[in-house]
């Protein structure tokens, strides 16, 4: 089966490619890119007025799958993924069984071969059980396709033990990604330490629960060579201490969430829990930190941290609500939003989320040139929707973007070759 | 809020969750209507109403102050406290609430331990919901009782000198006070140790003085606002012990010296007499602590007449 993508503006980050033109694909690769190469023929999408851009790429999911299937499955999660214009997702293996193990790492893999809609990467944890305690397989979950290693939802709190890690993930040039939290600085927080925090009478979570923990593991990180990668980063300061490390030389790379770079602690209304996540939300002047670092690249990538909830988890007292928010169908959205507010280029966004966390991850996508992965998004730029939580693919709707008017939606999503979604209008 | 002319008028307070809902028009209605009441025994306005009391934390003293105040205008109550069957069960609070709406309530009085849940209840009911304290957030109707209480002995708010001494961080009493008392025109002081009070508190209203000095925050006050210190505190090292606050931040009589010789001792209970507060301050005739209490129905009958009767029924 050939697909011909033709007519729109192709836009690659890794080439620097951005003019008019067709994509052929032949069989699950590009064969040829480039103005007017394709006459109109079966298979043919016109993509006038849209961009054709890699397939987007997100380093930062959660699937939920195996144990948390009332929340979200392999099957749900990808199809919210391509719906959104990801053509790759990695799953956190903060399951239950947590993916410690080159066992649970097959079984997830295969899982995602039978019933996923887009390419799916295996996160395997850093310790046992990400109990923070001992080391988890990592040689064998690399083997069996892991491609990087995260505790996520739980920092590694023991130095000890992260160095170690770092030393032992490098022989395999794993990324080690740290979810970078001082449990004692963040101890009982709900939301970001500051006015907003003590008018709404909620514990805090401090920036520096986070700073603190990144100017730490950036040291270890230049000790053992290893490749660090900060999760989700949110606060000001951290971005300090990243910056100061890339310039040293020390392999780090960080990512920051749509949701970070878009709203604030002061956003939080009436305690509507899905408003809350872990980082949460920061103050304004952190928010201005992030978008700068983003178009400096002091952060690399931007990643969702998708986390879905079940409605009723997140309809309780907002202490005792859990963290996280859906993410999948929103990003792209937004970050186009912060495109056209002036935040940062169009170019550097869609890097932002195919070649750079390609590279990060060492993941064969993320180009678009001939004889790579026929992974190709192609969103329409222009088109006004707006955001109904029940119309959305994931299984559950916890996002606090409901009712929020978007310009810009994936149209078409190819993995592999396929077109694996379409919008129908 | 609007002035709506259609048929059914609405009450004055549709909820009180919190003291910046409140205009001043509003406070000083329910101060005026408070007065009335301690003035004539008042009419049953409330006959044929049940209120809810739902009490996810213990709270005798709150819960009763509001059980009083309905009975004395007529008003049916019905009772949930933490140890009720269906809160014990771990249902959620929405269903809790939804169920007990099920039974002809006509508002909600709630406590809850989390800051926040009567605003969460707020949103999913359509009677009034009134927040008798929420986790660290709010208690507006402690800060009412409390305004309430200076003006009867000071005959004004405006440009009087208030000390808040004691653990701010975790006081909701303070949060609803400070709002409050700054909107009336008073110069509050905040007091603490600097670990209960992080700068962030100059931010909840315009004018703070935040001092950790107790001397300061004494100096030629006209009333002396003192909270309660857990000892749960402690043991997650706010301060290093007891003895070590009593000695810096006690409000003893020796100390009450830098104070005017007329000022007011209030504390919103329960207290500890030789911790946060000296005995003899307690007791002294400058403390107005008991008729705090009795303020408090008071105040509650204002409250709960002007959530509950549309508001030209509920005239000041
Ligand atoms: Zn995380």
């Amino acid at each position: 089966m050939n697909l011909i993508l033709k007519n729109g503006r192709i836009l690659d980050p890794a080439s620097g490619r951005d003019e008019i033109g067709d994509i052929v694909i032949q069989e699950d690769r590009i064969r040829d890119l480039g103005p007017g190469i394709a006459a109109p023929g079966p298979g043919t999408l016109d993509c006038t007025g849209m961009i054709v851009c890699p397939g987007l790429i997100d380093l930062h999911v959660h699937l939920r799958e195996p144990g948390f299937e009332y929340k979200e499955t392999i099957e749900t999660g990808t199809r919210a993924a391509v719906a959104g214009g990801f053509t790759a997702v990695c799953a956190m293996p903060n399951t239950n069984p947590v993916n410690d193990n080159a066992g649970t790492t097959a079984y997830l893999l295969q899982r995602a071969r039978e019933l996923s809609s887009a390419r799916v990467y295996a996160v395997g944890a850093i310790t046992v059980g990400s109990r923070g305690e001992a080391l988890a397989s990592i040689g064998d979950m690399h083997r069996a396709g892991a491609v990087a290693l995260s505790d996520d939802g739980r920092p590694v709190m023991n130095a000890q033990i992260l160095r170690r890690a770092m030393e032992y993930a490098s022989m395999f040039n794993m990324p080690v990604i740290q979810h970078s939290e001082d449990l004692n600085l963040s101890a009982g927080g709900a939301m970001h330490e500051g006015e907003v925090s003590l008018r709404l009478g909620l514990p805090g979570i401090s920036g520096q629960s986070e700073s603190t923990m990144i100017a730490r593991d950036v040291l270890l990180a230049g000790q053992t060579g290893a490749h660090l990668h900060v999760a989700h980063i949110s606060s000001g300061e951290s971005i300090e201490a990243v910056r100061q490390a890339k310039k040293r030389g020390i392999r780090v790379t960080a990512e920051v969430t749509p949701h970070h770079l878009t709203l604030i602690d002061e956003d939080i209304k009436n305690y509507d829990a899905n408003f809350k996540m872990n980082p949460p939300l920061r103050s304004r002047a952190d928010r201005q930190i992030l978008l700068e670092a983003l178009a400096d690249g002091t952060i690399d990538i931007i990643a969702t941290d998708h986390a879905p909830h079940a409605a009723h988890e997140k309809q309780q007292e907002f202490t005792r609500a859990p963290m996280g928010i859906i993410g999948l169908e929103t990003a792209l959205p937004l970050t186009l939003r912060l495109v056209e507010q002036g935040h940062i280029s169009l170019m550097r966004a869609i890097e932002a989320l195919t070649s750079r966390p390609a590279s990060i991850a060492n993941l064969p996508g993320g180009k678009l040139q001939a004889g790579a992965p026929a992974d190709v998004t192609v969103f329409d730029p222009n088109l006004s929707w707006t955001l109904d939580p029940a119309q959305g693919r994931s299984k559950s709707r916890n996002t606090p973007f409901a009712g929020w008017n978007f310009k810009g939606r994936a149209v078409y999503t190819v993995v592999g070759g396929r077109l694996v979604y379409q919008l129908h209008n | 809020m609007s002035e709506s002319s259609s048929a059914v008028a609405r009450p004055l307070l549709p909820n009180l969750l919190a003291i910046n809902d409140l205009d001043l028009k509003q406070i000083q209605h329910l101060l005026a209507l408070a007065a009335d009441f301690q003035q004539q025994t008042p009419a049953k306005s409330l006959v044929g109403k049940r209120i809810l009391l739902l009490f996810y934390e213990a709270s005798t003293r709150t819960r009763t102050s509001f059980e009083v105040a309905a009975r004395r205008l007529g008003a049916e109550t019905v009772s949930i406290t933490a140890s009720s069957t269906s809160i014990e069960k771990g249902e959620s609070l929405l269903d809790t609430v939804y169920t007990l709406r099920a039974m002809a309530i006509d508002a909600i009085v709630m406590r809850h331990s989390v800051s926040g849940s009567p605003v969460l209840v707020a949103d999913h009911v359509d009677v009034p919901v009134v927040n008798a304290g929420d986790g660290m957030h709010q208690h507006p109707t402690q800060a009412l009782l409390d305004a309430f209480t200076i003006i009867r002995h000071k005959q004004r708010i405006a440009g009087l000198k208030i000390a808040i001494v004691g653990d701010l961080l975790h006081s909701r009493v303070a949060r609803s006070n400070i709002e409050l008392l700054s909107r009336l025109g008073a110069e509050v002081r905040l007091c603490a140790p600097r670990t209960l009070l992080p700068p962030a508190f100059a931010s909840l209203a315009p004018g703070l003085i935040l001092t950790h000095r107790l001397e300061e925050a004494l100096d030629a006050a006209d009333v002396v606002m003192v909270l309660r210190i857990q000892m749960e505190r402690m043991r997650e090292s706010f301060f290093p012990s007891e003895a070590e606050y009593v000695h810096h931040y006690s409000v003893t009589a020796d100390r009450l010296r830098a104070a005017r010789p007329d000022a007011i001792i209030m504390h919103p209970g329960p207290m500890i007499r030789g911790v946060e507060i000296g005995a003899d301050v307690a007791d002294s005739p400058q403390s107005v602590i008991r008729e705090q209490v009795e303020n408090g129905v008071l105040i509650r009958m204002a409250v709960l007449q002007s959530a509950l009767l549309p508001a030209r029924f509920s005239k000041a």
